[in-house]
C-alpha cells in the first residue's frame, strides 16, 4: 500500500528565512528516492515538510502543494497525526525513548495511539523487529532498555518503531551518518527489503550509498549561503551518476563542488 | 634515527616525584610548627592551630614540590590540596549539625514522645511529646504538596511546551520573583486573604486559624521551586525525543505525558523533594495562620494546628528544663522525616526507570 508523493512549488521558511524554494518532484510508490546535495541546501527541510514535521519549530511554515495519492497533506481539515502515521520518519541520530524497554520502544507508536491489546502489540513488535532485521539480536532481551543497544541496533530499533505503525512512506534523514560501515550495510540491506512495501525517501551524504540503494536521485543545491535551496536535477539514479544533465550535478558527484 | 630521537623524549616524559610519605611529613611538620607558634604566642585554641597548620601545609607543600618536581606539578598538588580542604570545610558544618542533632535528640527518642501531645503538660513534667506536631506537619505539608506539585508541574509544562512570547515570559518572571518571597510574607498573605477574608464564610462568621491555611502558605512557598526545577528538567529533555514521538503520529499532549515527563521524572522528583523539605522546615507562616496548639488536632480545616518546626521553636523558647530535649528530638524527627521522604521518592522514581 505504498503511496505516491508529489511536491508542486514547495517553498519552506524558518521565520522570514526562506530555506527551500519551488521544489517540484514526484516520488513513485515502492521506490527508493535519494536526496543528495551539499550541507545546508535544504534536504532535511524538504524531507520534514513532507510529513509536516517542519512546522513543529516555531515560526516555520511551508507554501506550495504536497500531496500523497492526490490528498493534500496541508489541507486544513487534515489531521497532522494521521499524516505522520502515514509518513513515518527515521532521524539522523538514533533516538530511542530512554525510559522504555526495547519492546516498549517498538510498540510506542501503537500504544500511544490507543492500541492496548497485549497479543496485538506482541505480534506487531515481532513483525516490525523482523522487518528491521533486528529480531534475532534482541528477541531474548526485549525487556531491556533500548538505549543499551549499539548505535546500529538503536537505529534499526528506530526503523522498527517507525514501521510498527504501518506507514506507507518512510522518510530517512541521513540514517547511517552516525553509524559504522557494518551497521550501514545492515541498514542498506534493510532498505532493499522495505522497498517491497514502502515508498522510501532518504537523505544521504554518501554518494555510493545513494547509487547503491536508490532508484531515483534528486540533487539539491544552493548558489550561496543564505540563498534558498533548489532542486537542480531529478532523474533515474543511474542517469544522474553516469550522465547527469546539469553541469552542477556533475561537479558535485565528481567532487568538484562544496 | 628513531631510537636516538625517542630516547631523550622518553626520559623527558618522566620527572622527579615527591615520595608518597612527603605530603604526610609536611602536614605533620606544619601542624607541629603551628602548635608551637600558636601556643608560643600564648593564644592557644585548636581551631587556630588547625587553620595556621593548614596554611603552613599548603605553602610548605608548594615550596617543597616546586623544589623537587617543578612549578607545574607543584601547582597541581597545591590546587588539589586546596580543593580537598574546601570539601572538608563544606562537610564539617554538615556533619557537625547531624552529630549535634543525633547526640542531643537521642535523649527523648521514646514512645511517649511519638505517642503523646503537649496537652496538660506543665513545666515540671518530663513527659510530653510531639505527636500533635508530627500530625500537623504531615497534614500541612501533604496538602501543600497536593496543591503545589500538580499546579507547579502543569505551569512548567505550559512555560516550556506551550508558552510563547510575552505572556509566558511574564509568568516566568513572576515565578522568579516568587522564589524570593520571604516565608513570613507568604504567611501574611494567607492571613490577610484566607484567614481574615475567606475563612469567616466557612466558620460561622469568625475568622479561624487552621492547618489548611498553613498548607496554603506553604504551597505559595513551594510553587516557584517546583515550577523552576520542573522547567529546567523539561528543557533538558532532548528535542529529538519529542520529534521521535511526533513522527510516530503521537499527539503533543500525549508526547509530553508519556515521553517527556517520564524522561524528566527523576529530576522533577528531586525538585519536588527540595520544595517539600523547605516547606517542612518553615515556622513563621505556620505560627501566623495555624496558630499552634498543644493538643492533637486531626482536622486540618478547623482550629489551631501545630507543626514540628513550630514545636521546635516553642520548646526551644520554653522555660521548662525538659523543653530543650524535646526541641532537639523534634528537630531530629523533622530531619529524619525529610530524609525518609526523599529516599522513598527517589526509589519510586527509579522504579519507574529501567535498570541499566
Ligand atoms: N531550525 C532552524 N532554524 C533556522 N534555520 C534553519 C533551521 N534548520 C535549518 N535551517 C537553515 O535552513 C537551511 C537548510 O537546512 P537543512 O534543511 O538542514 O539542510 P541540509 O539538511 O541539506 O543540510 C540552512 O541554511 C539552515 O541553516
Ligand atoms: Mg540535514
Amino acid at each position: 500500500m505504498a503511496k505516491r508523493i508529489e511536491a508542486v512549488g514547495v517553498t519552506a521558511y524558518y521565520g522570514s528565512f526562506k530555506a527551500i524554494e519551488d521544489i517540484n518532484l514526484a516520488v513513485e510508490p515502492k521506490t527508493v528516492t535519494a536526496l543528495i546535495g551539499p550541507s545546508g541546501c535544504g534536504k532535511s527541510t524538504f524531507l520534514r515538510s513532507i510529513n509536516r514535521m517542519h512546522e513543529v519549530l516555531p515560526g516555520a511554515r511551508v507554501d506550495g502543494k504536497l500531496t500523497i495519492d492526490d490528498q493534500d497533506i496541508y489541507d486544513p481539515d487534515v489531521d497532522v497525526t494521521a499524516v505522520r502515521r502515514t509518513i513515518g520518519m527515521v532521524f539522523q541520530r538514533p533516538n530511542p525513548f530512554p525510559t522504555m524497554s526495547i519492546f516498549d520502544n517498538v510498540v510506542a507508536g501503537l500504544r500511544l495511539n490507543g492500541v492496548k491489546k497485549k497479543s496485538i502489540l506482541a505480534e506487531a513488535a515481532e513483525r516490525a523487529l523482523r522487518s528491521a532485521n533486528l529480531w534475532d539480536e534482541v528477541k531474548d532481551r526485549l525487556g531491556k532498555p533500548g538505549a543499551g543497544l549499539s548505535g546500529g541496533q538503536q537505529q534499526r530499533l528506530c526503523i522498527a518503531r517507525t514501521i510498527a505503525v504501518e506507514p506507507q512512506v518512510v522518510l530517512m534523514d541521513e540514517p547511517c551518518s552516525a553509524l559504522d560501515p557494518i551497521s550501514t550495510l545492515a541498514i542498506e540491506d534493510l532498505m532493499f527489503k522495505l522497498k517491497d512495501r514502502y515508498t522510501i525517501i532518504i537523505v544521504t551524504h554518501n554518494m555510493q550509498q545513494a547509487a547503491r540503494v536508490s532508484d531515483r536521485t534528486a540533487f539539491f543545491s544552493i548558489d550561496r549561503t543564505g540563498d534558498p535551496g533548489r532542486l537542480i536535477e531529478y532523474d533515474a539514479t543511474q542517469k544522474i551518476f553516469s550522465n547527469p544533465g546539469v553541469k552542477k550535478t556533475e561537479d558535485y558527484i565528481t567532487g568538484r563542488f562544496g | 634515527m628513531t631510537t636516538t630521537t625517542l630516547a631523550p623524549t622518553a626520559t623527558a616524559l618522566r620527572g622527579r616525584r615527591l615520595p608518597k610519605w612527603a605530603p604526610i611529613a609536611i602536614a605533620a611538620l606544619a601542624l607541629a610548627l603551628a602548635a608551637a607558634l600558636v601556643h608560643g604566642a600564648g593564644l592557644g585554641g585548636w581551631v587556630l592551630t588547625l587553620t595556621v597548620g593548614a596554611l603552613l601545609y599548603l605553602t610548605g607543600l608548594y615550596a617543597v614540590a616546586t623544589a623537587v618536581e617543578g612549578r607545574r606539578a607543584a601547582r597541581n598538588r597545591t590546587w588539589s590540596a586546596l580543593i580537598h580542604s574546601a570539601f572538608v570545610l563544606a562537610v564539617l558544618p554538615l556533619s557537625s549539625v547531624i552529630w549535634t542533632l543525633v547526640s542531643k535528640g537521642a535523649e527523648r527518642l521514646d514512645g511517649t514522645f511519638f505517642g503523646t501531645s503537649m496537652n496538660n503538660i506543665g513545666p515540671r513534667d518530663a513527659t510530653g511529646g510531639a505527636y500533635h506536631a508530627i500530625v500537623g506537619t504531615l497534614q500541612q505539608v501533604g496538602i501543600a504538596a497536593l496543591i503545589s506539585v500538580p499546579l507547579g508541574i502543569l505551569a512548567a509544562i505550559y512555560i516550556v511546551e506551550y508558552g510563547r512570547g510575552r505572556f509566558a515570559n511574564t509568568i516566568r518572571f513572576f515565578v522568579d520573583v516568587m522564589t524570593g518571597i520571604p516565608s513570613i510574607v507568604a504567611g501574611l498573605f494567607v492571613l490577610a486573604f484566607w484567614v481574615l477574608i475567606v475563612s469567616p464564610y466557612v466558620n460561622d462568621g469568625r475568622p479561624g486559624y487552621s492547618g489548611f491555611a498553613a498548607a496554603l502558605a506553604l504551597s505559595v512557598l513551594m510553587l516557584p521551586t517546583v515550577v523552576r526545577s520542573t522547567e529546567e528538567m523539561l528543557r533538558l529533555v532532548p528535542a529529538p525525543l519529542r520529534e521521535g514521538a511526533y513522527a510516530l503520529g503521537v499527539p503533543k499532549w500525549k508526547t509530553i505525558l508519556r515521553i517527556v515527563l517520564p524522561t524528566a521524572l527523576p529530576g522533577i522528583v528531586t525538585g519536588v523533594m527540595l520544595s517539600i523539605a523547605r516547606a517542612a522546615g518553615e515556622t513563621a507562616p505556620v505560627l501566623l495562620v495555624a496558630g499552634g496548639t498543644a493538643a492533637i488536632n486531626f482536622n486540618p480545616f478547623e482550629h489551631n494546628q501545630s507543626s514540628l518546626a513550630l514545636f521546635v521553636y516553642s520548646q526551644a523558647t520554653d522555660s521548662s528544663k525538659y523543653a530543650p530535649a524535646r526541641a532537639w528530638t523534634a528537630a531530629l524527627t523533622l530531619v529524619a522525616l525529610v530524609l525518609v521522604l526523599t529516599i522513598a521518592a527517589k526509589l519510586l522514581a527509579r522504579r519507574n526507570r529501567l535498570g541499566r
